[in-house]
């Protein structure tokens, strides 16, 4: 149990990606029309929710 | 009098009020004890855990609200996108081990936890009596989602005619919250989500395409923006407000007590766990939700009253019948919530107050038709409070809600991974906080809970319920210090590290 949860320092990527806003507090690049820091936003929607599902298998091999 | 849009919305409103009432029948459960009223019986699969949760966390007046916000303030409303990204990881992490401890110690809430953890009924109640304030006016504000559409659709009478339909349908939520507990939202929360999915689909297809694509859209804001002085892209002086601000609220969703009821209400940890990886698309959702504030300002909406921006927008640009159906969704997206939170807080009433200070030796039976009635006690006070008392009070008990349910996170998070931090440390901690955030808040007029902390020559721009907590918790680490090198007593943990972490039930020693 203990050692499995030392993947869960990989939680921290998104907090670090998405509280960040110097990152991403640009309009270009555009994708189909949204400014960057909208698209980029959408993007770790998407990343968080894979990170969990990778942390939930390795949670439960 | 928009009659199409109003009779698809008085159908979806009668579908709902049926399915309120036959979850009374759904998953049988004996409804005369807490456990099954107020938990439905802990056996709530992914698949409903999901629609409950989505349900309970992105409210009708999240819909409302956040597109009201990015349409005068652009790029600051989208801190609900960050906010519903790293509560995940936080939700992953942290539920399940209060689900697990809840379960092998049949606790109904989070101060039941901090009950048999600190042994101390005070700190118990400080914690239930934060929930229960914070969800009191959180419950009133979904009215205004209703009141919203309501008001679309022209249904704008005078006096007691104009709250009429308001009370109908509260009337309606009490009675099936009543009978069927948490089933009701549970069951209810499905046909909501169907029809908030489909919606936004439409919407975010459909209108575009009328408004001349997103890039357009996008145009149109920037230039309008500043009129609001609002930006399309964050403002720099403006950073750690939006970061402060969509952290804090995000440690703060998951301690609400709504949160905690549905999370309890799951079947296991990795239920929660599933879910950390499959809710994130309620935020893809809310992402599209909070650009229809965007769409609005392309499509020349003006009105003063912002929370009528997204019902105006559907009536503009979609077929009526159509609005209709988004008002529909809106409108039971309200309830749905409205529900869990009703029954939440009066699972706090009933285990934290009730139980504690009234009546220790009472059983289960009478504990839930306490529940029953305080379920419906809240749910009318909501109602009176929205519709005596000036809409705007209830939107800053709201700011002030999640400064306080902040205020709770080191009592019960640290609380779930360590007995080190003393009781009455944290008891301080919390009541330190309370008044330094309320009092930024109060510093603001309560419009906002973004307060300017000046330390030396520099002013940094944060949400106040960041900055509450970090006195908190630098209380919460000297007094432990202190309290634990007097040897003050810690009370009698009734709970052991294996609670913590296995969701199948041990025959542990009570």
């Amino acid at each position: 149990m203990k050692t499995k949860n030392g993947w869960y320092w990989l939680f921290l990527i998104p907090f670090i990606g998405t509280l960040w806003p110097p990152f991403y507090s640009s309009y270009r690049p555009t994708l189909a029309g949204f400014p960057f820091m909208y698209w980029y936003l959408i993007l770790w929607i998407f990343l968080v929710a894979i990170l969990s599902g990778i942390v939930y298998f390795i949670d439960n091999r | 009098m928009h009659w199409s849009a109003f009779i698809v919305f008085l159908i979806l409103f009668a579908i709902v009020t049926v399915l309120g009432f036959s979850a009374s029948r759904w998953h049988r459960g004996d409804l005369d004890l807490i456990e099954e009223w107020g938990l439905a019986g802990r056996r709530f699969g992914t698949f409903v855990t999901w629609f409950l949760l989505g349900g309970d966390l992105y409210t009708a007046y999240t819909f409302i609200a956040v597109p009201a916000l990015v349409y005068g303030a652009g790029a600051f409303g989208f801190f609900a996108v960050p906010y519903t990204i790293v509560v995940f990881p936080i939700m992953y992490i942290v539920m399940p081990r209060l689900w697990r401890v809840s379960k092998q110690r049949n606790y109904v809430t989070a101060s039941d936890f901090v009950r048999g953890r600190f042994d101390s009924s005070l700190l118990a109640l400080a914690i239930a009596i934060t929930g229960i304030l914070a969800t009191m006016p959180y419950i009133a504000l979904q009215l205004t989602g209703i009141q919203a559409v309501l008001t679309a659709m022209g249904l704008a009478g005078h006096g007691f005619l104009r709250d009429l339909p308001l009370i109908i349908a509260f009337v309606i939520l009490a009675a099936y919250t009543y009978t069927s507990g948490l089933r009701a939202p549970a069951l209810t929360a499905i046909l909501k989500d169907i029809l908030i999915y489909i919606t936004v689909i439409v919407a975010c297809i459909v209108i575009p395409v009328e408004l001349g694509g997103y890039g357009h859209i996008f145009h149109v804001a920037a230039a309008k923006l500043p009129a609001t002085k609002g930006s399309l892209i964050l403002s720099p002086k403006l950073f750690m407000a939006f970061s402060t601000l969509a952290l804090g609220s995000a440690f703060a969703l998951l301690l609400y007590p709504h949160a905690v009821t549905g999370s309890l209400g799951a079947k296991s940890g990795k239920t929660i766990q599933r879910n950390a990886a499959l809710l994130p698309l309620y935020s893809l959702a809310l992402t599209f939700i909070a650009i229809l504030g965007y769409m609005a300002i392309a499509a020349g909406i003006h009105t003063k009253d912002t929370s009528l921006v997204v019902p105006l927008l559907f009536l503009k640009t979609l077929p009526e019948w159509f609005a209709g159906f988004g008002f529909g969704a809106i409108a039971i997206g309200a309830l749905v919530p409205a529900a869990i939170m009703a029954i939440a807080a009066a699972n706090l009433f009933t285990r934290n107050i009730y139980r504690e200070y009234f009546a220790a030796a009472e059983g289960p039976n009478r504990e839930a038709q306490v529940a029953k009635i305080v379920g419906l006690i809240v749910i009318l006070g909501a109602l009176v409070f929205i519709v005596a008392i000036p809409l705007q009070y209830s939107i800053y008990f709201q700011t002030l809600g999640g400064i306080w349910i902040l205020q709770t996170v080191p009592t019960i998070m640290f609380g779930l991974y360590t007995k080190w931090f003393h009781r009455w440390a944290l008891l301080l901690g919390w009541l330190v906080g309370m008044v330094t955030g309320t009092s930024m808040a109060a510093a603001e007029s309560f419009k906002t809970s973004i307060y300017p902390l000046h330390l030396g020559h520099s002013v940094y721009l944060g949400y106040a319920g960041i900055w509450a907590i970090i006195v908190n918790i630098i209380i919460v680490v000297v007094l432990s210090l202190v309290f634990n090198s007097l040897h003050i007593s810690n009370g009698k943990d009734d709970t052991q590290s294996q609670d913590y972490v296995s969701d199948s039930s041990q025959a542990v020693g009570q």
